[in-house]
């Protein structure tokens, strides 16, 4: 198991925060508590082979939030001492004092045992800071190089997306948290422009909590998937246009966990369903009073939630309220079980303790309820994707996210992909271009006939889900097996635009 | 130690060829609220300095936050290092020979929780009066002050500073069905007449109490200034050069090189960037902390000038770099951090419009707007927060939402009339695009994909 950096371990964490956390108790705050971070992102974009723009960028700093009477009460700073640290306690209760005026809720905060001076580390190999940029390079250039090769391939896009999130916590409770994790997106993109025409083809490698060791270890078969996308960006170039109407669907995990991540991670959560988020993000038709009720599915549906998955982007030990990782069912037999919580709203709720979703992007922003990993679990000895589509006389097979949509309390929603294929009596008939599927929540997610197996899941996950105001982003993981919808509508998007 | 001493030190310690020093000081306050009651607030100071140094035509670039002086020594050796160790990069060109700001000697400015001395007591009347009136008040109110301080080796000294406040605010009727929103930008909060935008609200949630279902379809629509910006907000981002020229935009003329020159539009349109536009002020010159597809770290400094997108309907500018520029032959017109559209002269406002429109949809706003396809720009996205049917000249009750698949730029051919333009809030992109000058428009078959049940 790694180790956190030393480095980290040797800034003035404990000190900084014995004196946050004292001044606001010496200024009546009911709870205070200090998180010091250190986030650490490298980006770098090659345009076919050559690097086209690269930057190692840190963020640092702590923050303190209190209560104080019943007002919350956030300020972030960034001197290392103790005297600016008991400053920026100062400021915070005197935020609390000066919003009074506008809150009519009094905070409080559910229950959490103290979990005192414990230490989490992500499950990684390779640190990605280790590795020298011109390594890094050389193998986008190189894989970039074996594909502008192929005569079917014009253009080449690629990216890589590393960061180190360091975080200590501390409360007025006695809680104590020291964590750091890893992970890792990489994106290669092959175009074809041909006739005033262009189509592209990406790979389908998510983004993961591991370390360097994703792109050049056995886990995901880069290589591989590389040799295929010039094949798969011929056919698409050539392939018929579809044509609108109803289909059947059997969804690939590469697509299925956007559709997961849009419909029933951001509408079950519970700030969402509060109207926390209404004048943003927005709500959802999953609101409370529906909490085991509302048929959101299929029997065949069961999704859970949690920020325990190894390599998931959403795991963690404690989030940061201070509340130990775990996992709770959202939904179950295509019910409506339960809900993304944080400490406040699970109080608020009469839920009993919070389960962990609280996350703050930076040390400048206020934690605010984020996604866990949310997955819709596999059917034990479930069909293989193979016998999903074997299934189908009419419809199409859909792999790899692309656009997505969907309005602000969750119904309505628009997904393209990166391949579709269509499906004929059972079996793949060739891809099909300018396709997208367009549904209402429940009414997709209750046409779900069949999920797959295990053999047929694969976690995927996005690097930077964004939510709240001011505007955080969050990575998260969502796992899925292929699963077998019907009667969904397509639309022919160069229909749509009037083409 | 000042960023202008930071920026001073970095120079004396490179060894590279050349040095880029940005310092961005910046500080911020917030108020959040829903359900009339506040939910969180803050504020936060940030330092940010990025060191780019370059060897021969290699880039290093390492930025970082909270910088102690005696860190300095090592960021810069690890951007030295990075810039001897990278491939040479296509956009190098000889650095800007640099102006010096009159200001450059003074402190960075600074914003606080007391920028919102006199709004945060509106705010609270603003919340009796909508709970009196039954309605519940959502939303955001931001300032932020941020101020960049340029160093480089060839002698630029400039400085800016940034000021960016808004206020959303988003009415709803205690059952949420009705919902109505409103945004401002602001540069201090002075001008915010909070009261005045919840009677706004109040009046729309009166609209909204006549329900009208109507199906997907094209409508007659009349698209208000901001949700005129976000189409365009859009549109302007996917403007790039070399993309264009490279074959993977609407930019891109099929027969190759760009579409420059071409008419999108009959009406005489004007979409422009000026950084010293009133009200939307921007930096007046280029901020390049990396390169990318639009922008150039080499290009630092360059000064910006007021710049045609589309002229007179015609497409006139793309964003460029030097680099971008030298490729497609064409203007260096770098991207500018505001924008304006304008059409015709004795544009009527948006109330007259509403006036002359026999049977037609008035939005309010547009939301996750997402491309779906590149070569035609084609977008789709959801209405939100009250679409009205006019009938008539008036508008005659609250229509259900739709989804929508349009693209902008085919909406600039189609579209029939062009209101005044006006300062405006962009509902979708504020978090990244503040600044814009827009006019309501008529389209006269605005593409409704579908119904949406959100309310």
């Amino acid at each position: 198991m790694r180790q956190i950096d030393s480095d980290f371990l040797a800034l003035p964490l404990r000190q900084l925060a014995d004196a946050a956390l004292q001044r606001a108790r010496d200024l009546g705050a009911e709870h205070a508590d200090f998180r010091l971070e250190r986030v650490r992102a490298e980006t770098l974009r090659l345009s076919d082979t050559s690097l086209e723009g690269s930057m190692d960028a840190d963020d640092l700093g702590y923050a303190v939030r209190v209560v104080k009477n019943g007002t919350w009460g956030f300020a972030a700073g960034l001197e290392l001492t103790p005297e600016a640290a008991v400053k920026v306690a100062e400021q915070a209760v005197e935020v609390a004092v000066v919003s009074a005026a506008v809150n009519r809720e009094p905070i409080e905060l559910a229950p959490e045992p103290v979990h005192s001076d414990v230490t989490w580390v992500s499950s990684y190999e390779i640190d990605p800071f280790d590795v020298p940029m011109r390594d890094k390079v050389a193998l986008l250039a190189d894989w970039s190089g074996g594909l502008l090769r192929d005569p079917r391939v014009d253009q080449v896009q690629t990216s890589l997306m590393q960061v180190k999130e360091q975080k200590f916590y501390a409360d007025t409770a006695g809680t104590s948290t020291t964590q750091q994790r890893v992970r890792l997106h990489c994106e290669v993109e092959a175009m074809k422009v041909q006739g005033g025409r262009f189509e592209s083809m990406r790979t389908l490698a998510p983004p993961v909590g591991r370390g360097y060791e994703y792109l050049t270890g056995p886990t995901w078969d880069f290589r591989g998937e590389l040799a295929r996308i010039p094949e798969y960006l011929e056919e698409k170039f050539g392939a018929p246009s579809v044509e609108a109407g109803q289909y059947d669907l059997v969804v690939d995990p590469s697509n299925l966990w956007l559709t997961i991540h849009e419909s029933i991670g951001h509408a079950t959560e519970l700030d969402r369903a509060l109207g926390y988020e209404a004048a943003y993000a927005g709500t959802s038709f999953a609101t409370f009073d529906q909490l085991g009720k509302l048929a959101y599915g299929s029997p065949a549906m069961n999704v859970v939630g949690d920020r325990t998955t190894e390599h998931g982007l959403s795991t963690i030990g404690y989030d940061d309220e201070g509340v130990a990782a775990k996992e709770f069912d959202i939904v179950a037999g295509g019910v409506l079980v339960g809900y993304q919580l944080d400490r406040r709203m699970a109080l608020l709720k009469g839920l009993g303790a919070s389960n962990g979703c609280a996350f703050a992007d930076s040390p400048g922003h206020m934690p605010i309820q984020r996604m866990a990993n949310v997955s819709l679990r596999p059917a034990a000895g479930g069909p293989s994707t193979e016998e999903l589509i074997s299934g189908v006389d009419r419809g199409i097979y859909v792999v790899g996210d692309k656009s997505w949509s969907i309005d602000m309390q969750r119904y309505n929603f628009q997904f393209t992909g990166q391949r579709f294929y269509k499906i004929e009596n059972g079996r793949l008939a060739g891809q099909l271009r300018d396709v997208a599927y367009q549904a209402t929540t429940t009414d997709f997610w209750r046409s779900m006939e069949a999920v797959g197996g295990p053999q047929t899941y694969v976690l995927g996950g996005a690097f930077n889900c964004g939510k709240g105001q001011p505007g955080q982003v969050a990575p998260v993981s969502h796992g899925s097996p292929s699963a077998l919808f019907r009667d969904v509508r397509i639309l022919n998007t160069v229909r749509e635009s009037g083409s | 130690m000042s960023p202008q001493e930071m920026i001073e030190k970095v120079l004396d310690l490179s060894t590279a060829d050349d040095v880029v020093v940005i310092v961005d000081e910046g500080s911020s306050a917030n108020l959040r609220f829903a359900g009339n009651t506040l939910t969180t607030n803050g504020v936060s100071r940030s330092s940010q300095l990025t060191v780019i140094s370059i060897v021969g035509r290699g880039v290093g670039v390492v930025s970082r936050a909270a910088v102690r002086p005696e860190q300095l020594a090592d960021i810069v050796a690890a951007a030295d290092h990075a810039a001897e160790d990278a491939q040479p990069s296509e956009d190098a060109r000889p650095l800007v020979e640099g102006d010096r700001s009159a200001d450059w000697d003074a402190p960075a400015d600074v914003t606080s929780i007391k920028v919102f001395g006199a709004f945060a007591p509106a705010l609270g009347e603003a919340f009796a009066a909508a709970e009196a009136g039954g309605r519940k008040l959502y939303g955001f109110a931001e300032h932020i002050v941020t101020t960049t301080f340029m160093g480089t080796s060839t002698g630029t000294r400039l400085r800016h500073t940034q000021p960016t406040g808004r206020l959303e605010l988003n009415a709803k009727s205690p059952d949420m069905k009705r919902s109505a929103w409103t945004g401002v930008a602001t540069r201090d909060f002075s001008d915010v007449d909070v009261a005045a935008l919840d009677a706004s609200l109040a009046q729309r949630l009166e609209w909204a109490k006549n329900r009208i279902d109507l199906p997907a379809g094209r409508y007659e629509a009349l698209l208000p200034p901001t949700a005129v910006s976000d189409l365009m907000i859009y549109l302007y981002w996917k403007a790039g050069a070399r993309d264009a020229l490279e074959g993977r935009t609407v930019f891109s003329s099929p027969g190759g090189g760009t579409r420059v020159g071409e008419t999108l539009s009959e009406l005489p349109i004007h979409l422009s960037g000026a950084p010293a536009a009133p009200g939307i002020e921007c930096a007046p010159f280029v901020v390049a902390h990396a390169s990318s597809r639009q922008s150039s770290v080499f290009d630092n400094g360059l000064p910006l000038a007021p710049t045609d997108w589309i002229a007179e309907g015609r497409l006139a500018n793309l964003l460029q770099t030097r680099y971008s520029a030298e490729l497609t032959g064409l203007s260096l017109t770098p991207d500018i951090d505001n924008l304006i559209m304008r059409g015709p002269e004795g544009g009527r406002s948006l109330e007259e419009m509403i006036a002359s429109t026999e049977r037609g949809l008035l939005l309010t706003c547009l939301w996750y707007i997402r491309e779906v396809d590149p070569q035609t720009l084609l977008l789709t996205g959801l209405t939100r927060d009250g679409v009205y049917l006019i009938e008539n000249g008036e508008v005659v009750g609250e229509v259900n939402n739709f989804r929508f698949n349009e693209s902008p730029v085919d909406l600039l051919r189609r579209l029939t009339e062009i209101g005044t333009s006006e300062q405006t809030l962009p509902r979708e992109w504020s978090d990244y695009f503040t600044r814009a000058i827009m006019p309501p428009i008529r389209v006269p078959d605005f593409n409704m994909s579908t119904v949406s049940q959100a309310s």
